[in-house]
């Protein structure tokens, strides 16, 4: 394990846990700004440049943001007077804990995960340009199908209503 | 270089932190949060699989990371203007107040 992925892996685990529990939902969405960019981080340090600058573009600069909307126009930047956990906090923390277990128990026991190390893999844009507009052609088209429909549909459904009738 | 358990190990207490703050908070926004915290978890699995696997050449991986992003953009798109649309509803965000399921 190197010190720079150990460092990374602290920050965002750390910065998520965080972006759970603040009781200021502005907070929040910042500190899940720090987990999606050390994630982006490791994602450029197992090789993926691609993968890591789509996930700061479009997590730090459009999810967030909009999540961040979504909080100012809700009015949720108010710090609420009762608990931020709901009643049941105790059930939600023990699944996610018998869920880590079993997952990191898993993990350490499974023959198939290798230690191995290999050469890094090449993967340019070029590269995945040409996969994207060869082989993965029509998964391509679906998707932007489904980001049409998807924020049309957003548009719709946060539209405001007219008095009266519905939109 | 580091080996492959750890990103798993890191991936998996992403994705236990993410469920947590879903399964517990009271504010729906923070639930959204905690589904996007576990999808990024998802994704770091697919890119560490990717390069350690035995045919990185393929770019399997990582193709499949850039579809479930987009999907992920459209996920938290739809699920804001939901939030938004109950808030003018309901005068809440809180999710134990949001108990009625008619119109």
């Amino acid at each position: 394990m190197t010190w720079s992925f150990a460092i990374l892996a602290a920050l965002t685990l750390a910065s998520a846990v965080a972006a759970m529990t603040l009781r200021n939902l502005v907070h929040c969405a910042l500190m899940l700004m720090v987990t999606l960019a050390g994630l982006a981080a490791v994602y450029l340090q197992l090789g993926a440049q691609f993968v890591g600058f789509a996930q700061i573009l479009i997590y730090i600069g459009a999810v967030a943001i909009l999540i961040v909307f979504a909080i100012l126009l809700t009015r949720g930047s108010e710090p609420p007077r009762q608990s931020i956990f709901s009643a049941g906090w105790v059930y939600g923390v023990a699944i996610a804990v018998a869920v880590f277990g079993l997952l990191s128990g898993v993990i350490l026991s499974s023959q198939a995960v290798t230690h191995e190390l290999r050469p890094p893999p090449e993967a340019t844009v070029r590269q995945i340009g040409i996969e994207l507009m060869g082989k993965f052609i029509l998964p391509l088209e679906v998707i932007g199908l489904l980001l049409t429909a998807a924020l049309i549909g957003a548009v719709l459904i946060a539209m405001r209503e007219k008095e009266g009738k519905t939109a | 270089m580091t080996p492959l358990p750890f990103y798993l190990l890191l991936s998996a207490s992403l994705f236990a932190i993410g469920l947590a703050g879903a399964l517990t908070r009271r504010n729906a926004i923070l639930v959204l949060i905690g589904i996007e915290l576990m999808l990024n978890a998802a994704n770091l699995n697919f890119i560490a699989f990717w390069r350690y696997g035995p045919n990185p050449s393929a770019l399997t991986g990582v193709i499949f990371v850039i579809f479930s992003i987009g999907v992920a953009a459209a996920e938290a798109a739809v699920g804001l203007a939901l939030i938004i649309s109950i808030y003018r509803h309901y005068r809440t965000t809180n999710l134990d107040q949001i108990n009625v399921m008619k119109g």
